[in-house]
């Protein structure tokens, strides 16, 4: 049997194709994608997973096939073709790569804008004015949307991150959490109910926005259910904002060397239905609000804070002053100290 | 078939001629011979080599299990540190521009010597006491902040042990600029008259290509690590975040070194490559232009993709998309490359020798690293995967698939070369098998676990991870396994091994027209060039249609 050569090169070149686009499909390397926008970068991968087997088993297979066929043989002398190059061949081996990646670039690009790359607040909301304003009319339009619709200062920060999808631009996100970074720790706070956590809350299918910040070194938030990992700078504040779409509990890690325990500054994130998130910031609260009471009370025994005469008030009478000269005693000790200095 | 060359054999000769003998003190003063000179890079590189070696083993070690418990966080954190600093700065560095460029060029465009032979040699001196220092700091509190040593962590972490590497890194930064002086005049004023730039082979091509990036990278490393040791040592704040500097700019200066630095260690190799694989294939190589040409272009776009390490560190979203479609590009070129020496290889008379083999072994795990490089060049996916073990499994497939590999391709193609003596081919099978079979084992699983959620730079993880950790430590020890062959089949065939003449692979470049090992001054005469370096081929077989079958 005699099959022309070209007939098993198209068989292979679709068996090729089959594969990869099967193995691109199918790898299973990824965590679970809890949110729309990691689902896209899942979709990016696929795809760059898809032409990568390709080109791996091509290349693999051309090293394999010359190794057995064109091998030398005991006893075999002479030179291989004295082929030089073949222009119209390298041109084409040069375009199809540049295709490929300008493709991927493309790609890329959009899934980024998806994500809120894009979003100008989370990239120095307060710096865009001072841009030239031929940027673009649906650029300015958000622009002035975010501004009109912006109540609180801190979004006047130059915060830098990935921001709202396009849909979101300019409106408030429905969660704002606080995040402190420091060795090797993790602390969330949540100004609008007053509450703070070693873990992060957040109910399902709200949009989220991270403050985060830096105490020391620089880590970075790295969510990997979410796709999504931000450097949390010290001195620069940073944001992410992103919507869960899947209930669970996923970790959250810091991925930027920041010391000897790096790996274990890890805390959990907890994506709430949205009646368990309220049931989780009123139980908070409550702890809060009775943290706060005897932190309270335990401040206003605190004689540390208290001045000498009114720390000294209750004993006068055992120590047998009138209580006006306890009062004089701060005034005296003031004066006594700066006459010892002189 | 090959042309012959108008060489004279100086062996005839040898008797009327003078020679200066080498001796062995050679090896060990200031000799600035550049074929001593490069055995001194070698020797010195592959001792660092073991050294940084033994550092991975030990971390491999601690990760074999989730919790800390053979070295403690710190020791760790200093033993990675060392570890890349190392195996960059000591051993991938100085074998690939030091070792192999020192001893090829010359001899390959027909020249005596380097242009300027004592700067070699101090270049070269630099670095033994360099590498001493920066491996004494292991007893003085050595620097823990990763070979990145991103502010304000590297600041926070020990005077004594940040400052040592700071100093150390300068040095060896200063060595690396004088050597590339050197490459860079050698290579174009050097040349034998003869030779044309399209004549020179595609080694030097690739060297004139790395020394422009050492040349225009090294110095904005040198001034990164003089403002951060000022931070250190007198209290500035240039990125000192608490007196109000900027950390991130330290990352754009050290980049800007480190990402070209990375073309640094592989360029070199991709000249090996293009050197071996038309000689052990007989045929000439593939494109010679565009290989040529794809060297400098991979060098110039090398110097503008360095932000794609930053697409996390805030930086401004147009700028990730500038770098991200830069770094993209650099595919092209090296895509061009790698194609070339598959056609190279197609239809050829491929002996499967060692130094084939890892050529071949060198495509195969370097295609690895380069479909991974294009994919964290998407910002989307970089987001998800940056700092992770996906980022360790890229860069080795890149250092350790591509360099090392690249070093070993080159060490077993020209030991005959250097020694004289053949190096025994079984053992180095056996090498080969080992040390593909061992990096693979080691560095795969790593793509997985980077995906799944490991963060890199870790001494403890989550248990979910230990299964394919310790396929991991598995194969970090048949890889340090398989150095032990090689090492004894060097040592031992350099002294007894089979002889091996002037030119046993039969091969056209200058380097080999010459005695093994070469004499002092390279040539007795020097040579002109009657043919390229890859006129390689039976000219009268190219009418001949390839046939579809044939029988074994």
């Amino acid at each position: 049997m005699n099959i022309p050569s070209s007939i098993i090169t198209l068989l292979l070149g679709i068996g090729l194709t089959l594969v990869s686009l099967w193995y691109g499909q199918n790898h299973g390397l990824m965590p679970v994608a809890a949110s729309e926008e990691a689902a896209h970068i899942d979709g990016l991968f696929n795809a760059m997973m898809t032409i990568s087997v390709g080109l791996f088993l091509g290349v693999q297979g051309v090293l394999i096939y010359s190794a057995i066929k064109f091998r030398r043989r005991p006893g075999e002398l002479g030179d291989g073709a004295a082929i030089e190059g073949n222009v119209p061949l390298e041109i084409l081996w040069t375009a199809i790569p540049a295709a490929i990646v300008l493709w991927i670039s493309i790609y890329s690009f959009e899934i980024y804008n998806e994500m809120g790359g894009f979003d100008p607040e989370a990239n120095g909301a307060h710096a865009m004015h001072s841009m030239p304003s031929g940027k673009g009319s649906a650029m300015a339009a958000t622009m002035d949307a975010s501004m009109a619709g912006m109540p609180d200062s801190s979004k006047l920060m130059a915060a830098v991150g990935v921001g709202a999808s396009p849909a979101n631009q300019g409106k408030p996100a429905a969660v704002n959490v606080n995040v402190l970074g420091l060795q090797y720790a993790w602390i969330f706070t949540y100004p609008d109910a007053n509450i703070t956590s070693g873990e992060l809350h957040i109910p399902v299918g709200k949009e989220v926005q991270l403050n985060m910040n830096a105490q020391d070194v620089i880590h970075a938030v790295w969510i990997p259910q979410l796709r999504l990992k931000q450097d949390v700078i010290p001195g620069t504040p940073t944001e992410l904002r992103f919507t869960s779409n899947k209930v669970g509990t996923y970790p959250l890690r810091c991925a930027e060397l920041c010391g000897g325990y790096h790996g274990s500054m890890v805390t959990r994130m907890i994506v709430h239905t949205p009646e368990e998130y309220d049931a989780w910031i009123a139980s908070q609260q409550q702890s809060t609000q009775a943290q706060a009471d005897i932190v309270k009370q335990t401040i206003a025994m605190n004689p540390a804070n208290m001045s000498a005469g009114t720390y000294l008030a209750p004993y006068a009478k055992e120590m047998g002053v009138k209580p006006e000269m306890v009062n004089h005693l701060h005034h005296d000790m003031n004066m006594s100290i700066a006459s010892a200095t002189k | 078939m090959t042309a012959e060359l108008s060489i004279p054999t100086p062996t005839t000769e040898e008797d009327n001629v003078v020679h200066h003998h080498r001796r062995w003190q050679d090896y060990f003063t200031f000799s600035s011979d550049h074929k001593v000179i490069g055995i001194q890079y070698f020797v010195t590189g592959f001792i660092f080599y073991i050294i940084g070696g033994l550092l991975a083993e030990g971390i491999r070690t601690e990760l074999a299990t989730p919790d800390p418990d053979f070295v403690d966080p710190a020791t760790y954190n200093s033993m990675f540190t060392m570890h890349g600093t190392i195996m960059i700065f000591l051993w991938i560095v100085p074998a690939g521009t030091g070792a192999f460029a020192n001893y090829l060029l010359p001899l390959m465009i027909g020249a005596r010597d380097m242009a300027f032979p004592k700067l070699n040699a101090v270049a070269f001196w630099i670095i033994p006491p360099t590498g001493l220092l920066l491996i004494a700091s292991f007893f003085l509190g050595p620097a823990q902040a990763g070979w990145t040593s991103y502010p304000p962590l590297s600041l926070l972490t020990g005077k004594v042990g940040e400052g040592i590497w700071i100093m150390s890194l300068l040095l060896l930064g200063t060595s690396s600029i004088l050597g590339g002086i050197n490459f860079f005049t050698t290579i174009l004023k050097m040349r034998v008259p003869s030779m044309s730039m399209m004549q020179m082979p595609l080694f030097c091509w690739a060297m004139l290509a790395t020394s422009a990036l050492m040349l225009i990278a090294t110095p904005v490393l040198a001034g990164a690590l003089i403002l951060l040791s000022f931070d250190l040592l007198a209290g500035t704040s240039f990125f000192n975040p608490t007196g109000g500097g900027e950390p991130v700019v330290y990352q754009h200066m050290f980049w800007f070194y480190s990402h070209p630095a990375v073309y640094i260690m592989v360029l070199p190799f991709f000249g090996v490559i293009s050197e071996v694989i038309p000689v052990h294939c007989r045929k000439p190589v593939f494109g010679y232009g565009a290989i040529a040409y794809s060297s400098m272009a991979i060098s110039f776009l090398g110097l503008i993709v360095w932000a794609h390490h930053m697409f996390t560190s805030g930086t401004p979203p147009w700028l990730r998309m500038f770098f991200m479609i830069t770094t993209m590009v650099i595919a092209v070129p090296t895509g061009i490359k790698i194609f070339g020496w598959l056609a190279t290889m197609w239809g050829g008379k491929i002996t499967l020798n060692t130094p084939m083999l890892f050529a071949m072994g060198f495509i195969s795990t370097f295609v690895i690293g380069g479909i991974t490089g294009v994919m964290l060049a998407a910002v989307p996916f970089d987001i998800h995967v940056h700092d992770t073990y996906f980022v360790v499994a890229h860069l080795h497939y890149v250092l350790f698939g591509g360099s090392v590999f690249g070093i070993y391709t080159g060490i077993y193609h020209w030991f005959p070369k250097v020694t004289g003596r053949h190096i025994n081919d079984t053992w180095g099978k056996i090498h080969f098998v080992l040390t593909y079979i061992g990096f693979n084992v080691t560095f795969l699983p790593m793509h997985i676990l980077g995906l799944q959620g490991m963060p890199r730079r870790i001494a403890m993880y989550a248990p979910e991870f230990q299964g394919l950790n310790q396929i991991c430590t598995y194969g970090s020890y048949v890889l340090a396994i398989s150095t032990v062959p090689f090492l004894v089949n060097a040592i031992w065939c350099a002294y007894k091994g089979e002889k091996a003449g002037d030119n046993p692979w039969n091969a056209l470049t200058l380097e080999w027209q010459t005695t093994s090992p070469p004499e002092i001054e390279n040539f007795e005469v020097l040579p002109v060039l009657t043919t390229g370096p890859y006129d390689y081929g039976d000219t009268e077989r190219v009418e001949e249609p390839p046939k579809v079958f044939t029988n074994v």
